[in-house]
């Protein structure tokens, strides 16, 4: 749902510089009254009371204890179900593009410098229930730059999409692959050892990079670099590695680097961790899993099966699904989780494996993922179970603003399609006859 | 194996496990019955507490269990829901394979426009992961040949999802001649001058062939022999064509290239059959008057390039506009390197369709449209023994396919 023109239009008569686009004042709670809570941290609630107030959970709880404020405004949700909004830790939309040709290990290109928020990948992640998304740079190299982590805010900036450190930090990862798609002509790896040791050597490199910054002479110290400071960014844990890495043995090579320099790491797409369950368990590292169709598409990926879930849950592993968008469509990203769970996943862990652990996987649990109160009002209605093939998305909210409604004739073009569903947004015949057509 | 959520389905997979160790025996020889809690016939109500018998691989017996009698050492499957073995209207599964190599590769040769000589069963593979794949999840019979991208690309087959050859297999062995309008058919730079350029370019390329196959078969019928031109395999696949014998399948997406489809076909009088086609709810009137059947985009088609207005809800509109049409699994490059026709007709049922009518258009309306409704499709006497068995509403995402029956042969459903 898109902010009305009258509201940008006020924005922009007073001259406002907003951090976020339009938001609608939250100056009155609002009470989600009679919904099925899903809280993920504390089971489920029936019937419950969501309060929110100034984009934060204020309150989610059973119906007979939670007070409703005085003032609120009430939204009758009895028969609905509500869940925490979902968590995509790692997709394509927007179609950004980071790192170049020119070499497989780009640690300073960053892709928020190259993402169309007005892509309709946006409001088709709204569509299907996302409301934080890690998006990121491809898989063709080693190091293809940093991802950033965004709120599936309405909004026409990506500064108006991020989110921030206390200290104004865009938050964001670094994007990092092994196996085939990594694997070019020079200056680009043709063998995994090749891989691995080009890995090894930019973080030896980065290391000694710190060592000499920090030479007490000025006229001594290199020069600043920004790949070098992503990179240690990665090796302070301060910037999460997310490693796309399919098959066993190159699960257990990420595995190796990073014990090695210590960074933080998410293991993404994972289709073989089926066969290395315990060694990825006992390693402590998240993994993010893609859940596709049928096996196959290339090499790596002939084993990719729809238990890999169940196993690695079994297993003791931390799991989190992505869409990886487009390779699965962010409207059917509940079907993910629900194939996980035709393969023997727990309902439980794979809801937690679409909202709490994702958050984790970003660093922001303790932001978003549960109702919880304090965290920031992301939530989705649905009109029944969750792993339901008939359950459809209501609505979709975004720190206490509605960004989603299905009975919304637009927002429903963006989640079933049709014509216009394809263009991007706002782009249809808006400029004829005003010229600049070159 | 999955876990079987009660003692019944346990028991329904143990006997499956039992009539699977027969695999290596002809198909058909054993007698099967299979049991449901429901059975969707396909032909009439749904049956509460049925069974099917299959002997010598076909259908000898469907009725109520306390009207059926189970003959003596018959092998006995039971599942929460039993339906017609799927049928995949449309799938590239045997020839293009899944590991994604250039040696398991047969989808599509580019040496040139328009190959309608190319059969589908001098490529399809049929040990293939995929087609076992897709069988794990209850698909038993599938129209698959050569993919969208050239202008004519080959002709399809319809093959049974069983069998180490495609002679096991086969069920129709020349089923349509494959062809594609739109972008997907032109390549302006790569092979200037050979296939065409533009979008009028290719329907000049195509009328002008199929003139050429007219008057090939008129020289071919001339009383003098030795007047008669020398056989050529391109040609005497178009005359099939123009005889209505195949119909010319044709992937296109946009409303305009598929009134251009319509346009040839009543220009030639030959038969259609109109895939994909992403934009067809701007021309449901068009596609109804002219008769022809539908088999839509997957549901889960990504809306891209000029599918980029394809919507969920096609196969609900063409149900509405009263357009025969049925599902298909498409064709993937990348992945997943199949769809699942079983994981295509959820969607459809729940966008607007509703589940009996998406059931028969994974089954006995793909027959009626293939031309194999005396054989597949539906359970009935004298049909062809295939069934997938679930052990709940088959579109469920949590629900399993236990197993499946082709031609009175028991296989496996899916393993997790």
């Amino acid at each position: 749902m898109r902010p009305t023109a009258l509201a940008a239009a006020a924005t922009l008569a007073l001259g406002v510089l907003s951090p976020a686009p339009a938001i609608v004042a939250q100056e009155e709670p609002q009470a989600f009254v009679g919904a099925k809570l899903i809280t993920i941290t504390r089971g489920v609630i029936e019937p419950g009371v969501l309060i929110v107030h100034r984009g934060k959970i204020v309150a989610a709880g059973r119906r007979s204890e939670v007070e409703i404020p005085g003032g609120a405004h009430r939204h009758d949700v009895a028969g609905r179900v509500i869940l925490p909004g979902l968590v995509d830790t790692h997709s394509h939309i927007g179609g950004g593009w980071a790192a170049d040709g020119s070499s497989p290990i780009q640690p300073g290109v960053r892709v928020l410098d190259s993402i169309d928020v007005r892509d309709h990948g946006f409001q088709r992640a709204q569509a299907g229930g996302i409301t934080t998304i890690n998006v990121m740079p491809g898989s063709g190299h080693l190091m293809s730059g940093q991802t950033v982590y965004l709120k599936a805010r309405d909004a026409d900036t990506i500064e108006a999409l991020t989110i921030r450190r206390a200290d104004g930090r865009i938050l964001g990862g670094m994007k990092m692959a092994n196996g085939t798609n990594s694997r070019r002509d020079p200056p680009f790896p043709g063998t995994r050892g090749k891989s691995a040791a080009l890995v090894r050597e930019a973080f030896v490199a980065a290391e000694a990079y710190r060592e000499k910054r920090a030479t007490v002479d000025p006229d001594k110290r290199p020069d600043r670099d920004l790949g070098m400071e992503a990179l240690l960014e990665v090796l302070d844990g301060t910037r999460i590695v997310h490693h796309h890495t399919h098959r066993h043995d190159d699960v257990l090579t990420v595995l190796r680097l990073q014990k090695e320099f210590g960074f933080r790491v998410v293991l993404h797409h994972v289709s073989e961790g089926w066969k290395v369950a315990d060694e990825i368990a006992a390693a402590g590292v998240g993994s993010s899993l893609i859940v596709v169709d049928s096996p196959g598409g290339k090499l790596e990926a002939r084993d990719l099966l729809l238990k890999t879930g169940a196993v690695m849950e079994r297993a003791g592993a931390k799991i989190a699904f992505h869409t990886d968008d487009w390779i699965t469509d962010s409207r059917l990203f509940l079907r993910t989780a629900a194939l996980a769970v035709r393969a023997g996943m727990s309902r439980d862990g794979a809801l937690g494996a679409l909202t709490l652990a994702p958050a984790e996987m970003i660093d922001l649990g303790d932001r978003i993922g549960s109702l919880d109160p304090g965290k920031d009002a992301d939530f989705v209605l649905l009109d029944g179970d969750p792993l339901s093939v008939y359950t459809k998305v209501f609505e979709t909210w975004v720190e206490g603003q509605k960004v989603f409604d299905r009975s919304d004739p637009q927002d429903r073009l963006w989640a079933v399609g049709g014509y216009g569903a394809g263009n991007p947004r706002e782009g249809q015949l808006c400029c004829f006859g005003e010229g600049g057509w070159e | 194996m999955i876990a079987a959520k009660s003692s019944a389905l346990r028991l329904a997979v143990a006997a499956l496990a039992a009539a699977i160790g027969g695999l290596g025996a002809p198909a058909g020889a054993a007698t099967i019955a299979v049991k449901g809690r429901t059975v969707h016939t396909g032909a009439g109500e749904p049956i509460r507490d049925g069974v099917v018998i299959v002997r010598g691989g076909k259908i000898v017996a469907v009725g109520p269990a306390a009207r059926t009698r189970i003959p003596g050492g018959a092998e006995v499957l039971e599942a929460e829901v039993v339906i017609p073995g799927l049928v995949d209207a449309h799938s590239v599964v045997g020839l293009t394979g899944l590991l994604n190599q250039i040696h398991d590769q047969d989808q599509l040769e580019r040496s040139e426009p328009m190959q309608p000589e190319l059969r589908a069963i001098d490529a399809y593979n049929a040990l293939d992961g995929l087609v076992g794949w897709i069988r794990s999840f209850g698909v038993t019979t599938i129209h698959t040949g050569h993919a969208p991208g050239a202008l004519i690309s080959g002709q399809t087959l319809v093959a049974k999802t069983r069998g180490s050859t495609i002679d096991d297999a086969v069920v129709v062995r020349e089923a349509m001649v494959a062809a594609t309008f739109g972008e997907e058919a032109l390549s302006p730079e790569k092979d200037k001058g050979k296939a065409p350029g533009t979008r009028s370019k290719a329907v000049a390329m195509l009328r002008q062939e199929l003139v050429e196959a007219q008057e090939y078969a008129v020289k071919r019928g001339v009383d003098d022999a030795a007047k008669r031109p020398a056989r050529n395999l391109r040609l005497d696949a178009l005359v099939r064509v123009l005889g209505r014998e195949l119909p010319l399948l044709v992937t296109v997406h946009r409303h305009q290239d598929i009134l251009s489809v319509l346009r040839v076909a009543e220009e030639f009088g030959i038969r259609v059959v109109l895939d994909g086609v992403a934009e067809a709810h701007l021309v449901l009137d068009e596609i109804r008057a002219a008769g022809v059947p539908v088999l839509p985009h997957p549901p889960m088609q990504r809306a891209w390039g000029e599918m980029e207005n394809a919507t969920m809800e096609l196969p609900a509109r063409l149900a509405a506009a009263q357009i025969p049409f049925a599902f298909q699994s498409g064709f993937e490059s990348y992945v997943p390197k199949t769809r699942v026709l079983l994981f295509e007709a959820a969607l459809g049922a729940a966008n607007g369709l509703g589940r009996d009518r998406a059931l028969a258009a994974a089954t006995i309306d793909a027959a009626r449209i293939l031309g194999i409704a005396d054989r597949v499709g539906s359970l009935e006497i004298g049909k062809d023994g295939d069934l997938a068995l679930y052990d709940g509403d088959p579109f469920e995402y949590t629900t399993h396919c236990l197993g499946v029956v082709i031609d009175g042969q028991a296989f496996a459903g899916e393993m997790h």
